[in-house]
């Protein structure tokens, strides 16, 4: 599934007008969206809204053909023992290997979702990272998944980094793009508030905490942050902006925590994959196997459900 | 450029499934007497009164209605405690009760946070993460300064008072109790002490822990009762002193009856406190401020942020950030887990809430809901906003204690200030911007006795809170609370 991207005007954003963040304040909201009890039908529901969330990453030096298929079957057949599951929203893949993964989930609506600008470090040029972009939608990628120049960020270079999300949604044609600001690296919830700011005007069409090589990668108080900011975004501009935290995501019952976070502070519109997407690999099983104990009573051992 | 429809609603799709907490665990009897010397026993007239569930109205229990003699037996009881074994026994003896009597409280904290919620209304993520850990943390506090009195005041003997005479409020009945009685225990008083008559379960489950601790017989009596009740025991000839938290009007009251006697007192009493947002604050994190300031526990907090003071030039956007949040706040049954606001403590309460909302809108204000549902019985009030108002409205001079918050707008630093303090009342506020020399400056202008920045609600038992002006008088918590249960002498 492809969504046209949306055109939007880009201007620079005056980043001495965003607002400050406190960070005990994000801490103690963080904490409250922590403590929501959530279960039965409600679990249940939240546990597969994530499996529709996530995209399935493979981003290592060692990756293979065969790797790539296999992770691609995983994402169509999550667990076919329990019917009624949704498949994850997109295969997250290095920019050779989107080939493979658009042969492997031919004929299914999950989307191929590729990093590129040289990812995980963004150190390269402008020319090559616009090349990979044009690369890897050219092999069928239907999202680009880039990162932003940290240095140039901290340096105050902020209208190098604006220009370069640009031309970077230019490069992309139809596909989305979301672009990754790899929090971790940015010091302060202040900076991760302007580069939200920085990127959304510059066109993104979905903000990400993280590449998910360094840590920290992605935590509530960011997302909380980044979530603020695009709702900002959509009230001044009536454009929607979807997010993914990516990265130390492991656990499901964090996962429905992010869920509790995203509905109490942007709503129903954003509950949804076509919005909001995990960045994660093992999330998926756990959340299976707490979607099996919620039908059958107990937990299965972890050997039960595919590694792949 | 157009605003296509309104993407951010709350309602609909994934919603939280009930999350009540158990009930099954808890002991309430059908009937409490007078915890007086060691026992609870009846009270002389016989007379009983319902405490109910303001969730529902049902009744939880029947407790006894102290009388005159009741309340005389109760202060021999205590009496005979002080001039016995309670002041003859070592301070870290007695200290040694007073960490007995926290343990315990720990041990059945689930008990208490249910029986709080169930008995007054409040969510019972409030009862069981704010209310119980803090009342044991008192007396943990305090069980430390027992023996260590001669340290509190360098160069002056401390001595106990006597006879403490405490009444407390139905807001935070069980830590009210521990807020009065570990502090008076720590420094050798003893204590006659009546909870609120909506109110009176916890302090009764205390009674059983205190007498499971094996406290001596007398040291603490807890007497249920009303309005009669409570001024029995401050007029008292044989209390030395007085412990009063409640309204200011009442305060007023004990503070004439007490006026020509030898008595010590203290008096918490109500408040209007100012929450002040700056245009430099981090303003997401400041809307939650005001909620938490004024949401939370149903708006019924001595210390509640009831006026919102926001700098004109981010006013429309905070008003729209608070109204979004406030969709996302969940009204309900105390006892479960995700309510946010929980039921209104009275029929009176509720009506008196009801008729400031009438108030308000009939002196100009514009009032606002949230959209939330309510259950069909027990006593609720939505979360509510009063613009349009100004100093001079009745919504922003009085105490409503209630979900209800007044909003004003100011343009400089000075008018900020004028505004915060144009109150008799002076017992909180709280200041929110990105920038600490105004943190500094504010909080030094504002005549309050507990000033947050970039923060509010926040308790402690080493940190003295108590009032300026007509929000009454002395400090509980911390040394300063220890102050107010000795005499020093030379």
């Amino acid at each position: 599934m492809s969504l046209t991207a949306v055109k939007t005007p880009n201007r620079m954003p005056d980043l001495g007008r965003v607002a400050a963040v406190d960070e005990v304040g994000v801490d103690e909201r963080v904490a409250r969206f922590q403590s929501r009890s959530i279960k039965k039908a409600s679990k249940v529901e939240a546990l597969k809204m994530v499996l529709g969330m996530i995209d399935l990453t493979t981003l290592e030096g060692q990756d293979t053909p065969g790797k790539v298929r296999q992770l691609c079957q995983k994402a169509i057949h999550l667990h076919d023992a329990m019917p009624g599951l949704p498949h994850v929203a997109a295969v997250c893949v290095y920019p050779t290997m989107v080939g493979i993964a658009k042969e492997a989930l031919q004929g299914h609506d999950i989307n191929i979702a590729s990093v590129a600008t040289a990812f995980p470090s963004g150190m390269s040029s402008r020319e090559v990272k616009l090349d990979e972009t044009r690369m890897a939608v050219a092999a069928g990628a239907t999202e680009i998944d880039m990162v932003i120049s940290r240095g140039a960020f901290l340096a105050g270079q902020y209208a190098h980094v604006f220009d370069e999300i640009v031309a970077v949604k230019e490069a992309c044609g139809d596909a989305r793009l979301k672009v990754i600001l790899e929090t971790g690296e940015l010091g302060t919830l202040d900076r991760v508030r302007s580069a939200s700011v920085l990127a959304m005007h510059a066109g993104a069409d979905f903000i990400k905490t993280s590449t998910g090589k360094i840590q920290p990668a992605a935590t509530m108080q960011v997302t909380l942050v980044m979530l603020q900011a695009i709702k900002d975004y959509y009230r001044e501009t009536g454009r929607m902006v979807g997010m993914k935290p990516a990265g130390g995501i492991s656990n499901a019952k964090l996962a429905v925590h992010y869920l509790v976070m995203l509905r109490e502070t942007l709503g129903a519109a954003w509950m949804t994959p076509e919005w909001f997407r995990f960045g994660a690999s093992s999330l998926a099983n756990d959340a299976l196997m707490q979607l099996m104990k919620q039908s059958t009573g107990v937990y299965q051992s972890a050997d039960y459900f595919s590694k792949d | 450029m157009a605003i296509p429809e309104n993407k951010l609603a709350f309602d609909g799709g994934w919603n939280y499934a009930p999350a009540p907490e158990s009930t099954d665990h808890i002991v309430v009897k059908k009937r409490y007497g007078l915890f007086i010397n060691g026992d609870f026993r009846a009270p002389e007239k016989g007379r009983y009164f319902d405490t109910l569930n303001p969730a529902n109205e049902e009744k939880l229990s029947r407790v006894a209605m102290a009388s005159q003699t009741d309340v005389d037996k109760a202060v021999k009881a205590a009496r005979k405690a002080y001039t016995g074994p309670w002041s003859r026994m070592k301070a870290k003896e007695r200290g040694k009760y007073i960490f007995r009597i926290a343990r315990m409280i720990q041990e059945r904290a689930r008990e208490f946070a249910v029986i709080e919620s169930l008995d007054g209304g409040k969510p019972i993520r409030e009862s069981r993460d704010v209310d119980v850990p803090l009342a044991a943390a008192h007396f943990f506090y305090y069980a430390g300064w027992a023996d260590k009195l001669e340290y509190a005041f360098p160069g002056r003997k401390a001595k106990a008072l006597g006879v403490a005479g405490q009444v407390i409020p139905w807001n935070f009945p069980l830590l009210m109790a521990s807020w009065k009685i570990a502090p008076a225990l720590a420094c050798g008083n003893t204590v006659v002490l009546k909870p609120a008559e909506t109110t009176p379960l916890t302090a009764l489950k205390l009674a059983e822990v205190i007498a499971d601790a094996g406290l001596p017989d007398g040291v603490v009596n807890i007497v249920t009762g009303a309005g009669d009740t409570g001024a029995a025991i401050v007029t008292h000839p044989g209390v030395d002193k007085v412990a009063f938290t409640g309204s200011t009007n009442v305060g007023r009251i004990i503070q004439k009856a007490l006026a020509g006697t030898n008595k010590k007192y203290t008096l918490e009493l109500g408040g209007k406190a100012a929450n002040i947002i700056f245009a430099d604050a981090a303003i997401d994190q400041a809307v939650e401020g005001i909620v938490n300031g004024i949401f939370f526990n149903q708006g019924h907090v001595c210390c509640a942020g009831s006026r919102l003071l926001v700098q004109e030039s981010v006013a429309d956007e905070v008003i729209e950030k608070l109204k979004d949040r406030m969709e996302t706040l969940i009204v309900g049954d105390p006892l479960d887990k995700n309510t946010d606001i929980g039921a209104i403590n009275s029929r009176m309460q509720l009506e008196k809430i009801e008729s400031y909302l009438k108030i308000g809108q009939s002196e100009g204000g514009e009032m606002h809901q949230s959209s939330c549902s309510l259950p069909k019985s027990g006593y609720w009030c939505r979360p509510t906003i009063f613009t349009g108002v100004s100093q001079s409205s009745r919504v922003v001079q009085e105490e409503i204690f209630g979900p209800v918050l007044a909003i004003q707008t100011f343009r400089t630093y000075d008018e900020a200030l004028t505004k915060a303090n144009n109150t008799p009342y002076g017992l909180s506020g709280g200041v929110w911007t990105d920038k600490g020399s105004k943190i500094f400056k504010m909080t030094q202008g504002i005549r309050a006795g507990v000033i947050w920045a970039n923060t509010f609600n926040k308790f402690d038992p080493t940190s003295p809170f108590g009032g300026y002006k007509e929000s009454g008088m002395g400090r509980e918590g911390g040394l300063h609370g220890l102050g107010a249960y000795v005499k020093l002498e030379a």
